[in-house]
């Protein structure tokens, strides 16, 4: 009699899909990009630089080139002067002093009433933002398709042409967070004819820019047709993920106006907002964003930083598509490719995710969300594999 | 289409203390001063940034950590360490634990997280006193987090000291469980701390008033030079079985400013309520800036912790604490030299940056457009503008005004 001895296979290492919106390498490590490295040494070195207060509205060089930034070089807003910035704590800071500002000055003044508006679904802090800065109102929009796992333009389109005037648009400007869905370009035409026809304002979310597509103007393409439209526009910007600044911090309130009179009395009522929550800005993260950005040759090895970060989850993106395809693995996958961003909306239901989770140690969210920065070359074919069974076991 | 959104925004007014910095850089004259500011210079008028934080930042950069996203309450270590600089690391609160930190975005950002924490769950009442005069963003901060501002008499203008009497009778008369802001050390704008034996009456009659207290404590170490000393207010009324809530600041004494290092502290019943509030204080945070940033957490917790920079660092505090104590005394010393027929023993019983000198507006006026001496229109100046290289100066201004 042969005893076999068999020992069981050590659970595979879990593969974090989960991971709150941050860069990993292939090798699944946070990146500290090296242009950040080097400017972060030469801040270093710089006896001349001490820690005083930033003024209110923070870093003016940092201000002035995050807006120009998401705005464009040749911006024709820039040029006639009414574009302003307020340094903010990232992207949430931003959306929190730009909501502060609305429900005190838009439509009136403390005019708690008016409608906002969040995509159906959004990143779940968009809710809390409006909701403490005083809004009473707030809805949604139809955003996305699960049947057809794409964007509802007629559900969307639909919404803004039944909300009432003057209500308030939260727009994610390029890699739409959580499902990765994007109105393509004549699809943003036709939100913002809308938008202009219904006299509805634009509030921005920027916090990919670069990071979708690999190209900086290509991520901006909405928020500077918008301004090109005519609308007046708030932008929060965040420096988070595109310079893998997470903790320190570092976001800009672009505000476009009609014109500079405009501009700054926002900006002197924005100061005092700014005041009683922070009362001026962390300047570690702006400083290196704002000497980055000012030198040519560290904007240039930012980009290419920038570009290597989208490339890889582009890579993921193509790679996991192609993979299911070849499996055979029953539904369309188009989607893992036509999407952008870090985040992928897979389809998989609740039954297959806690499918994913308990028996792959796979980790996404319930909803089937998935941060693509979680696969790497070395799990791609265990990853795919897994959705394959899971969702011919389940459906 | 032509019309803006913006049409009826206000100008905002620009802010009082900034404006004078601002009209102190338009100003040609040589020999200017800056008594505005409320940030440290040493005796060449110049920023200093202390020699423990040079060191603590060089360890940091040597390290090549990440930037990965802070918990919304900040790093666990700083916050550990900001409790027990305030409370003494033997502290019984420390021991059991009954005490909840979070970081926050200096001083500012904790009592806005504060005055919100209690908009929302202090249930007992909308009403918070301040001392008369307080920092001026105080009002503004309880007021945008919903709170309703009110006032108790601090400031004797007659003796430029502690009115002690007035503010125990309007502490008396302050209707019960409403909230009580005071500064812990280093009263801003006057300069004027109450001594131990009176903090002790005031935490009987905030006991027997069951008074909310809420410190505001941005001078720690920087007041006397001495942490411990500074704190007594503090741990007095916790003793006292008050449990107080608490802002403190790294701004001014690790001269960490533009970093924004702050942290918030509830003192609570037991680990379970501060467990809760700490849940609670989270769920504010999120949706104001989700998280705090990490830089000058990081410096400060290595000062903190280290045993060697720690002991630096109270070395260096000591020094901006001395030479401001320096310049109160010089600046006395040139008055009686000028011949100045005035009491001026306020300016040394006063204490921290700030000094409130008594001058009437139509003075400081004068200061300014005579001598090109920019303060605040109060009457107070920060100290630490002043150096030995311009206290004769500002010393025969004064008396110029005011003889």
């Amino acid at each position: 009699k042969i005893k076999l001895k068999c020992r069981a296979l050590p659970p595979p290492p879990p593969i974090d899909g989960q991971n709150l919106g941050t860069y990993r390498t292939d090798e699944g490590q946070p990146w500290v990009l090296p242009v950040v490295k080097k400017v972060e040494q030469k801040i270093a070195n710089d006896a001349s630089l001490n820690h005083e207060y930033l003024p209110i509205l923070g870093l003016p060089e940092f201000r002035a080139n995050a807006s120009r930034i998401v705005l464009g070089e040749d911006s024709r807003a820039i040029k006639e002067n009414r574009v302003g910035g307020v340094q903010c704590l990232g992207g949430t800071g931003g959306l929190r002093i730009g909501a502060e500002f609305l429900r005190r000055w838009y439509n009136g003044t403390n005019n708690t009433a008016t409608p906002v508006y969040i995509s159906s679904p959004s990143w779940e802090n968009h809710n809390s933002v409006f909701v403490n800065a005083g809004f009473k109102d707030i809805r949604a929009y139809r955003y996305w398709d699960a049947a057809k796992r794409g964007l509802d333009l007629e559900g969307l389109l639909e919404d803004m042409e039944s909300a009432p005037e003057f209500s308030i648009f939260v727009l994610h400007a390029c890699a739409h967070n959580p499902t990765g869905t994007d109105p393509t370009l004549e699809q943003w035409k036709q939100i913002a004819a809308v938008m202009k026809r219904r006299f509805l304002f634009p509030f921005f979310d920027s916090a990919y820019q670069g990071f979708a597509s690999g190209c900086l103007d290509r991520d901006a393409w909405a928020v500077r047709y918008f301004v090109s439209e005519g609308f007046e526009l708030f932008c929060a910007q965040s420096f988070s993920k595109n310079f893998g600044l997470y903790n320190e911090r570092v976001g800009n309130l672009s505000v476009v106006g009609k014109d500079a009179d405009n501009v700054q009395r926002v900006l002197s009522q924005m100061e005092k907002i700014v005041r009683t929550i922070w009362s001026n800005p962390p300047s570690q993260g702006a400083r290196i964003v704002a000497t980055t950005l000012t030198c040519p040759q560290l904007f240039a090895e930012w980009k290419d930083n920038v570009k290597t970060m989208a490339d890889r989850v582009l890579l993921m993106r193509s790679e996991l598509r192609a993979r299911l395809q070849a499996l055979g693995t029953p539904g369309t996958w188009n989607h893992i490719t036509e999407q952008i961003g870090m985040f992928s909306f897979t389809g998989l239901n609740p039954k297959q995710v806690e499918y994913m989770i308990k028996e792959k140690h796979i980790y996404l969210m319930a909803s089937g969300r998935i941060n693509m920065c979680g696969l790497t070359t070395k799990n791609l074919d265990y990853v795919a594999s897994s959705i394959h069974e899971a969702v011919t076991k389940f459906q | 289409l032509g019309l803006s959104w913006w049409s009826h925004v206000e100008m905002g007014p620009p802010d009082p203390i900034l404006g004078v910095t601002e009209a102190y850089k338009r100003d040609t004259n040589a020999k200017k001063m800056n008594l505005g500011v409320g940030a440290y210079r040493d005796d060449n008028g110049k920023p200093y940034v202390l020699n423990s934080i040079r060191k603590a930042e060089a360890q940091i950069a040597a390290k090549k950590m990440d930037k990965e996203y802070l918990p919304i309450a900040g790093l666990a270590e700083f916050n550990k360490a900001s409790a027990e600089l305030a409370l003494g690391d033997t502290n019984e609160v420390i021991k059991s634990g009954r005490y909840v930190t979070v970081q926050t975005i200096s001083g500012t950002g904790s009592l806005r997280v504060g005055a919100s924490f209690l908009q929302r769950f202090f249930k007992y009442s909308r009403d918070v006193y301040l001392p008369k005069p307080s920092w001026g963003n105080h009002t503004p901060i309880f007021r945008d987090a919903g709170m309703q501002l009110h006032a108790y008499r601090y400031y004797d203008p007659k003796t430029c000291g502690f009115d002690f009497a007035g503010a125990l009778d309007d502490i008396s008369k302050i209707p019960e469980q409403s909230v009580i802001l005071f500064h812990a050390c280093a009263h801003n704008p006057t300069g004027v701390d109450p001594r131990p034996e009176q903090w002790k009456e005031l935490a009987a009659v905030v006991k027997k008033r069951n008074l909310f207290a809420f410190f505001d404590m941005a001078y720690q170490g920087f007041a006397s030079g001495d942490i411990n000393r500074d704190s007594w207010a503090v741990r007095h009324f916790i003793e006292q079985g008050i449990n107080v809530v608490l802002s403190q600041s790294y701004a001014k004494n690790m001269g960490l400013y533009g970093e924004r290092v702050g942290a918030f502290s509830v003192i609570c019943k037991d680990v379970d309520e501060a467990k809760r509030v700490e849940s609670q204080l989270k769920i504010l945070i999120r949706p104001m800036y989700s998280n705090p940033p990490i830089n000058g957490a990081r410096i400060a917790t290595i000062i903190l912790t280290s045993p060697d920079l720690r002991k630096e660092w109270l070395e260096e505090v000591k020094g901006m604490a001395d030479r401001i104590i320096d310049m109160r005394n010089q600046l006395v010393a040139n008055l009686k030299k000028e011949g100045s027929s005035h009491n001026w023993q306020h300016i040394t019983d006063q204490i921290g940056m700030f000094c409130y000198t008594g001058l009437k507006p139509e003075q400081v006026e004068r200061l300014t457009k005579e001598f090109s001496i920019y303060m605040t229109k109060d009457g107070r100046i920060s100290v630490a503008g002043v150096t030995s290289g311009n206290v004769g100066y500002l010393a025969r201004a004064i008396h110029q005004v005011s003889k």
